[in-house]
């Protein structure tokens, strides 16, 4: 269980001649925002106040940020129960999300949904499901939607790899290829459902992307620790997507670094050895891309000083504006059971 | 959207309701009703279309989508792989993002292997992100009976599936009804299943041309009595007015009841049920499906709350037993509801005292 480095963070150096200064901080940025908003929940997450399951995704973001530097707004994100990252990535409101953590009427779906369905149509987070593998089918009929209008907005849907054990990410694999559809899986390997290994769950020789690929679906693997080589995989997954070549699968490998819910790190509790964690702690994403871009002149400390105080001033606001707004009213609960 | 538009300001509202046989209407069937139905619509809207297993095959779906492929072409009348729960989710996300998809099985037994995205995903997505998105997707399927069907290819499934909140539900009896809900369906923003049934395919009726929508939610009375109201929808019903029938030739003019076509199962019309069952005092309800727990106890449930001291006889409901569906021709007539078995019925709550 060791990060895929073939392409790992070794070759970060030669990747850097493609971004913009201002691309490679904003993907720093990004990841550390998120980092830091999910510390923040999961600082306060004993008040028991935000009544609601939350799936970390610390150790994760560079998947979340790799995928989402490369989408534009009007393409449109899918994603499992593991939504923040996600919905923060891909432009989603940090105040409607912590609203819907605390339950409030302005939450970003007026509490109907709570953190596993995190949702913000305006910048194309279009939806995720708590169903492993449900939201897979829905991103290619949005896909397909996209080919039948001929519209230049692709559809990308992130799954865990659990989410590869259901037969419904084969139907759609196989219907995606058959119709070419502008839709791209990324495949979040955090080594984990729940409690349970990857090794009691699949055959170890035979690998995810693998799969995908005999499915008649591009497919690659990448480190998931390693915010560029996302990026990468990423921009060559969408312009085949914008070209009308069809599907493509990226297993992103990125060990998830909490439990599977609620605040915490839950090593200790038997599933899996602590050493384990502390060993892909040192991958950590956001660590070792500071330190990349701090070798490479892009980044110092004072900077860094700098976005961690915009980030904190940020939570914070979203926090008290969270906590300070309103419950919804008995009529809520009545709203959109139909659409008009 | 042209739905809202071109629908609601067309022929529908200037016609009447239609009970029965109007003279001089055309008469078309009932596959021939539900094809016009889904021509007009592909005409009409380009982000209608239409797929399903075998929809261009020679079979063409019992008739109902022959020749929309060669009209249409492939790309918005199209067969599709055996995924019933993939596709059910792609015609999901294709609704979710602006499409109008028609989703056609042989049998709603097909449906089962879709539950995780008709239950889960399809009829909640409107709700859980809070009104954002909604889900104009049909499901069609048609009830099979007989020869053999058995156990997994002739089961009613709409007393499961009415329990769950967001889905519509309909259930034509006619040519007129199946071609007006047909057109009400895809018109409609949220996720509707309807079940035809089989038996209903060889009939023909009074279909008039263009657009035109049955109402959503709404009964129907087919008839106008006092001494009994028989409540149903789809091949039962028609079974049940066959029994009313041959009761009035045997005891000549001394039954009348109202009987009353709920042509949508979910929303459920409350009002025609209450209104006719006060007056009438006896509640016969009939359903294709399993009597335990589906459309015959829901119907029950909301008389028992709602007509206290009205009763004059117990509720009869005639379903299905509690037990699968058998294949072979003698064990079919065990167990389906006939006309003769429910005229025995009718007769028992008219004679017997309460």
């Amino acid at each position: 269980m060791h990060p895929y480095t073939d392409k790992g963070f070794e070759a970060w150096s030669t990747a850097i001649s493609r971004y913009s200064t201002d691309q490679l901080l904003g993907m720093f940025y990004s990841m550390l925002r998120i980092r830091r908003v999910e510390e923040a929940i999961e600082s306060r997450y004993f008040e028991d106040e935000m009544k609601t399951p939350i799936h970390l995704v610390i150790g994760q973001e560079a998947t979340s940020v790799g995928v989402c530097s490369v989408l534009r707004k009007s393409d449109l994100l899918y994603s499992g129960h593991r939504t923040h990252g996600a919905y923060l990535a891909k432009g989603g409101d940090l105040n409607a999300m912590l609203s819907e953590f605390y339950c409030r009427a302005n939450g970003c779906v007026g509490s109907k949904g709570g953190s596993m369905h995190l949702m913000d149509k305006s910048v194309g987070m279009a939806g995720s499901s708590a169903i492993v593998a449900g939201s897979i089918p829905i991103a290619a009929g949005a896909a397909l939607t996209a080919k039948i209008r001929n519209e230049d907005w692709v559809s990308c849907c992130f799954l865990g790899d659990a989410a590869t054990e259901e037969g419904v990410v084969w139907e759609s694999l196989n219907f995606a290829a058959l119709k070419q559809l502008p839709v791209i899986y990324v495949c979040e390997n955090n080594y984990f459902s729940v409690c349970t290994p990857i090794e009691k769950r699949q055959p170890a020789e035979i690998e995810i992307y693998k799969k995908a690929e005999s499915f008649g679906v591009e497919s690659h693997v990448v480190d998931g620790t390693n915010v560029l080589a996302v990026n990468q995989a990423m921009a060559h997954a969408v312009e085949r997507a914008r070209n009308k070549q069809g599907p493509t699968f990226i297993e992103s490998r990125a060990y998830r670094w909490r439990g599977h819910g609620g605040a915490g790190d839950d090593s200790t509790s038997g599933y899996r050895d602590p050493e384990e964690v502390a060993y892909w702690q040192q991958y950590c994403p956001i660590e070792t891309y500071a330190n990349f871009l701090i070798e490479n002149a892009l980044l110092d400390d004072a900077e860094k000083s700098v976005m961690e105080a915009r980030i904190a001033q940020e939570i914070g606001i979203a926090f008290e504006h969270a906590i300070n707004s309103a419950n919804p009213v008995e009529a809520d609960l009545y709203m959109h059971v139909y659409s008009d | 959207m042209p739905w809202a538009e071109a629908l609601i300001t067309s022929k529908t509202k200037s016609q009447k309701e239609h009970t029965s046989s109007q003279a001089g209407a055309r008469e078309l069937g009932y596959t021939e009703a539900l094809n016009e139905a889904l021509t007009l619509a592909l005409e009409l809207d380009p982000n209608v279309f239409v797929l399903g297993q075998g929809v261009d095959d020679p079979a063409a779906m019992f008739g109902v989508t022959k020749g929309l492929d060669q009209r249409f072409g492939n790309q918005r009348v199209f067969d599709t792989p055996l995924s019933e729960e993939g596709l059910t989710g792609i015609c999901t996300g294709a609704a979710m993002t602006g499409l109008r998809p028609v989703y056609m099985h042989n049998r709603p037994d097909f449906l089962l292997l879709a539950f995780n995205q008709i239950v889960n995903h399809a009829s909640k997505i409107h709700y859980l992100d809070n009104g954002q998105t909604c889900v104009p997707l049909v499901i069609w399927s048609a009830i099979g009976r007989g020869w053999g069907s058995g156990s997994q290819h002739s089961q009613a499934i709409q007393g499961l599936l009415m329990t769950v909140p967001g889905l519509k539900i309909l259930m034509p009896s006619t040519p007129y009804d199946a071609k007006g809900l047909m057109l009400a369906a895809i018109a409609d923003n949220n996720p509707v299943l309807i079940f035809e049934h089989r038996w209903l395919m060889k009939q023909k009726g009074p279909v008039p041309e263009g657009l035109y929508k049955v109402p959503i939610g709404k009964g129907i009375y087919r008839q106008r009595g006092d001494d009994l109201s028989i409540i149903g929808s789809s091949h039962t019903l028609q079974l049940a007015t066959q029994a009313l029938a041959s009761l009035q030739s045997d005891v000549g003019d001394g039954i009348s009841a109202d009987v009353i076509d709920l042509r949508s199962i979910k929303p459920l019309d409350k009002e025609i049920i209450l209104e006719s069952v006060r007056k009438t005092g006896r509640a016969l309800i009939v359903d294709t499906g399993w009597a335990m727990g589906g459309v015959c106890a829901e119907v029950a449930a909301i008389i028992a709350e709602n007509c206290p001291g009205v009763l004059k006889f117990p509720v009869r409901r005639i379903g299905l037993p509690d037990l699968p569906t058998p294949a072979g021709f003698t064990l079919e007539q065990f167990y389906y509801p006939s006309a003769e078995k429910i005229a025995t019925v009718i007769k028992q709550m008219l004679v017997e005292e309460c």
